[in-house]
């Protein structure tokens, strides 16, 4: 029955002759550009806007920055994606001291013992990096991995993502075509704003529905 | 406004398109709208066998018959002479519409010849006339509803404004919607009457509202069915044609 | 989509409808709120005209080529372990979902919003087959409580205000108490539909745009329900009608900013979802199994039609339903059809047949604010008016689905008395005289005049018609 299906829908399609398409022109999406100074302070403005918030903060000071976050936000507990060079940094600054905000790896799939559930009860935070902003709508770019599953940047009530503030495109188009994801789209990539958020009752904005009630921008200005 | 280029060469003469609407219901309005052209110098040519666009048979699904009506219509207006139209809706029907209902016809080249001759009464006196208005009138108050086909078909969208703001002491309330359909829509009025009725209670409602005495349209149609529901709630404002109006305005007694 | 138009037809419903009005200030406040949103969005005439062109020659690039880029597609998303299925009917589409659940012993269903998934019917089929199937968006969560389909197919509980669904939710969910506070209120929700994310044994969800040069399943949206019913199950059933389809990734951005800034005023949604293949190697997290569903229900019938093709260009963004200022007034119910609105308009009576769902083509005055907004550049008005004529006079080997079947006698023989009266100019002008001399004669309550006259006055005729105006004006005539 199934391959009937497929082969009907198909004969049908090709037995129509729609118009021909007039071409694509992409040039209102290339002439969307900034000076590189203006991206940062175009992309915090539109993200603020939907209530992302920011930490402002040094490639020398993030994870201190993170920590001190942690503490100040009464946030026990943060699971972060082990094996990569942020991870090993994160790693580093609890190393320094005892006490305060616990760093928790997610090391293991969901299904084993009883990983779902602390990730969805205990986990106050999750930390990822991100591939990148966009300065056009605002926008952070993620690419979830082996070492940074996706639901490190979902389950948990707080998000905190680290951009480095060169790395904004001016606008998704850009993005996708300077980094030439069509080679290669990883199994999840996503683009993030804000926190979650609806507006199903009355067009009135509610944040934190199904996914982080917060998303923290955690923003590294390098020295050039 | 979409075309503020300097006006081309003034033509000796117009066809005036006077619509079926304006024939039955509006004809001062119609016959305003002749004076505002002839008082420019131009010659108007108002052919008597003109009867009506075909929009309502068009609209309806009946093609066939709107056709034969438009075949007529072409046939009258057979000089090249610009084809001026006191309706943005009659005006987008026969600029728009026309070529298609005669695809496959050989009367299509008359067809688009006649389309290409078409222009909107405010539209024609704003870009084509450029004609400067001395407003003899008093002080007075007037609110504008644009109709959906001259806004949206026809492109107009400053020409009346650019019109009524040359007349120094008339000043336009706007409507709170003011690119809101009133409801009129043709035979959709008697096909769907409680909607149609809806929606023009409101728009009367936006009306009465802005606290003008005076309802300008530029459109019978909608003007029919906006003084209609403002006569049946009792209402005294005064629903006029733009060309009405603007000849009231300026004509010297 | 529904198979049959309901037992009242549109024109009782929106009559009921018109009647409430509580549920017309409802549409009528959401309406303004999203239309001055949209218009915000679009500052700038030229990048909008520039935008539009662009979103419109994406999607009928799709539609031209539908039968290739879904082969692609399907070889991509094979190529990336997403195993696609087809269903031509909503049947087959159901018995497919039905069984792949069954293959995983899957008895616990969280779904994404899926407007193809409310043409199938879907939570009733899967519960009548002993599967649970909710519903995780707010709004559709919401509606679902109380028995009902959606009004709008971006914002399903619009019809609705706080109070009713404060009452609903304080009704319909244990240990929930009555709060009219809208954070309170998706607080609930939130508690409910995070334990049934954890337990679910599948997820299903639609998709906005598949991506046939990489075989990547697009989704959008706010509340993260998506990425939850998509991530969280061990299983992902993503629903797509054939025409969701587009050739490069590069085609995506801007379909997307397009819909985001037409549905909701948005520059950009919070999440953008984009699955190219269920859990890979070394993943910890995500579904082991993704499968695609594939439907047609009438629309590869639509395609056939080189004008009305134009209808599958639709990117599902709401914004024709609200500027139209019937749908205001009715509200989204009254259609009694998956998609309602001027979209709906267009596209119900093409699978349901002209004839069948004539009430829907011709609940419009053609006022064009459909068109004007809808960013992908679909002729509504224009195709109205053509199914209208699908209706009544259908075109030489019209494959219009019903054509011809609106055609009653009694409209046609008043049609053809009107082309008599209107083509012969003589009689034109003589019954006009007619009209002058008796129009002032015409009763106050005229029966043929009822529907004109039960808000307004009836119309009467002036005393001379502009053609005698004309003539005794001296007005030359050639």
């Amino acid at each position: 029955m199934n391959e009937g299906a497929r082969e009907r829908i198909l004969r049908r399609l090709s037995a129509a002759r729609p118009p021909a398409a007039p071409p694509s022109d992409f040039d209102v999406l290339a002439k969307k550009e900034w000076p590189r100074p203006a991206r940062y302070p175009r992309l915090r403005f539109q993200m603020e806007s939907v209530r992302a918030e920011f930490l402002e903060t040094t490639e020398a000071a993030w994870p201190a920055s993170v920590r001190k976050f942690l503490a100040t936000e009464k946030l026990s507990t943060m699971l972060y994606g082990p094996g990569t060079a942020a991870a090993e940094r994160l790693e580093a600054e609890w190393r320094l001291s005892e006490g305060g905000p616990r760093l928790v790896p997610y090391d293991r799939p969901i299904e084993t013992g009883d990983s779902k559930r602390q990730l969805f009860d205990e986990m106050d935070a999750g930390f990822t990096t991100t591939r990148g902003g966009i300065a056009d709508t605002g926008g952070l770019i993620l690419w979830p991995t082996p070492q940074e599953p996706r639901l490190l940047s979902l389950v948990p009530p707080v998000h905190i993502a680290l951009l480095d503030t060169r790395t904004i495109y001016n606008t998704f188009w850009e993005a996708m075509r300077s980094e030439g994801w069509a080679s290669g789209m990883p199994a999840n990539a996503l683009l993030v704003s804000g926190p979650s958020k609806t507006a199903d009752i009355e067009q009135t904005l509610a944040y934190g529905v199904h996914g982080p009630k917060r998303l923290i921008v955690v923003a590294v200005h390098r020295e050039t | 406004m979409t075309d503020p280029s300097p006006s081309k060469l003034k033509p000796p003469a117009v066809y005036y398109y006077g619509t079926c609407l304006v024939d039955l219901f509006y004809p001062e309005a119609g016959l305003s709208g002749i004076r505002l052209l002839e008082r420019e110098g131009l010659r108007v040519i108002y052919p008597r066998d003109q009867t009506c666009c075909g929009q309502p048979a068009y609209n309806s699904g009946y093609v066939s018959e709107a056709r034969e009506v438009a075949r007529v219509q072409i046939e009258r207006f057979s000089q090249p002479y610009p084809i001026v139209v006191p309706s943005g809706s009659c005006a987008a029907m026969m600029k728009r519409h026309y070529p298609s209902l005669f695809e496959g016809d050989p009367f299509l080249p008359r067809a688009e010849e006649f389309a290409g001759r078409i222009h909107e009464l405010t539209s024609f006196l704003v870009h084509v006339l450029q004609v400067r208005l001395v407003d003899l009138g008093e002080p007075v108050q007037v609110t504008w509803h644009s109709s959906c086909h001259a806004l949206r078909e026809m492109g107009i969208v400053g020409e009346p404004a650019a019109l009524l703001a040359q007349l120094a002491r008339v000043e336009v309330v706007p409507l709170a919607r003011e690119s809101e359909c009133c409801g009129f829509g043709g035979t959709f009025a008697v096909r769907h009457p409680e909607i149609s009725a809806a929606m023009v209670e409101d728009k009367a409602a936006d009306v009465v509202a802005t606290g003008a005495p005076t309802l300008l349209s530029g459109d019978g149609g909608c003007l029919l069915n906006i003084a209609g529901r403002l006569e049946a709630t009792g209402q005294r404002v005064r629903p006029l044609h733009i060309a009405e109006f603007l000849w009231e305005r300026t004509r010297a007694r | 989509m529904r198979a049959e138009p309901g037992p009242h037809g549109f024109r009782a419903a929106a009559s009921s409808a018109l009647k409430d009005p509580g549920l017309r200030a409802n549409f009528r406040r959401a309406m303004d709120g999203l239309i001055s949103k949209r218009a915000a969005q679009f500052p700038d005439p030229a990048e909008w005209r520039a935008m539009r062109n662009l979103g419109a020659a994406i999607r009928a690039r799709s539609v031209a080529n539908l039968p290739a880029l879904l082969e692609r597609l399907e070889a991509s998303c094979t190529r990336r372990g997403i195993e696609v299925r087809w269903a031509e009917t909503i049947e087959e589409a159901n018995g497919v979902v039905l069984e792949i659940l069954r293959s995983h012993g899957a008895t616990h269903v969280v779904k994404g919003k899926s407007m193809v998934s409310e043409e199938m019917h879907l939570n009733e089929f899967l519960e009548e087959h002993g599967i649970e199937s909710l519903e995780s968006d707010l709004g559709e969560y919401i509606i679902q409580l109380d028995g009902e389909t959606p009004s709008h197919i971006i914002m399903p509980a619009i019809h609705k205000n706080r109070q009713q669904i404060a009452r609903l939710l304080g009704e319909k969910i244990r240990g929930a108490r009555y709060t009219e506070d809208v954070d309170e209120l998706t607080g609930i929700a939130r508690r409910v539909l995070r334990k049934k994310f954890f337990e679910a044994d599948a997820g299903i969800s639609g998709v906005n745009f598949a991506v046939a040069e990489t075989g990547t399943l697009c989704l959008v949206e706010n509340e993260g329900n998506g990425r939850m019913s998509t991530h969280v199950p061990p299983v992902h059933i993503a629903l797509m009608g054939i025409e969701k389809v587009v050739e490069n990734l590069e085609d995506v951005p801007p379909l997307y900013s397009l819909l985001t800034r037409s549905a909701t005023g948005q520059s950009i949604t919070t999440y953008f979802n984009m699955i190219s293949g269920p859990r890979g190697a070394g993943e910890k997290d995500g579904p082991f199994s993704v499968y695609l569903v594939i439907l047609d229900n009438g629309r590869s019938r639509i395609s056939q039609d080189p004008e009305l093709s134009a209808t599958l260009r639709c990117i599902r963004c709401g914004a024709c339903m609200n500027h139209c200022p019937v749908y205001t007034r009715v509200g989204g119910h009254a259609y009694e059809a998956t998609y309602p609105g001027p979209i709906g308009k267009i596209l119900t009576p093409q699978t349901e047949g002209v004839g069948a769902r004539r009430d829907l083509v011709e609940a419009s005055s053609l006022c064009g604010a459909c068109g004007e907004v809808c960013p992908v550049g679909i002729p509504i008005p224009e195709l109205i008016v053509r199914l209208r004529r699908e209706a009544a006079e259908p075109a030489p080997g019209s494959t219009v689905a019903g054509a011809g079947t609106g055609r009653s006698r009694a409209e046609s023989f008043a049609w053809w008395l009107w082309e008599r009266a209107h083509r012969r100019p003589a009689l034109y002008r003589l019954l006009g005289f007619a009209a002058t001399r008796l129009g002032r004669f015409v009763p106050g309550r005229l029966p043929v005049l009822a529907a004109w006259t039960s808000v307004r006055t009836t119309p009467r005729p002036a005393s001379r018609s502009l053609h005698e105006l004309a003539k005794r004006a001296g007005v030359p005539h050639e």
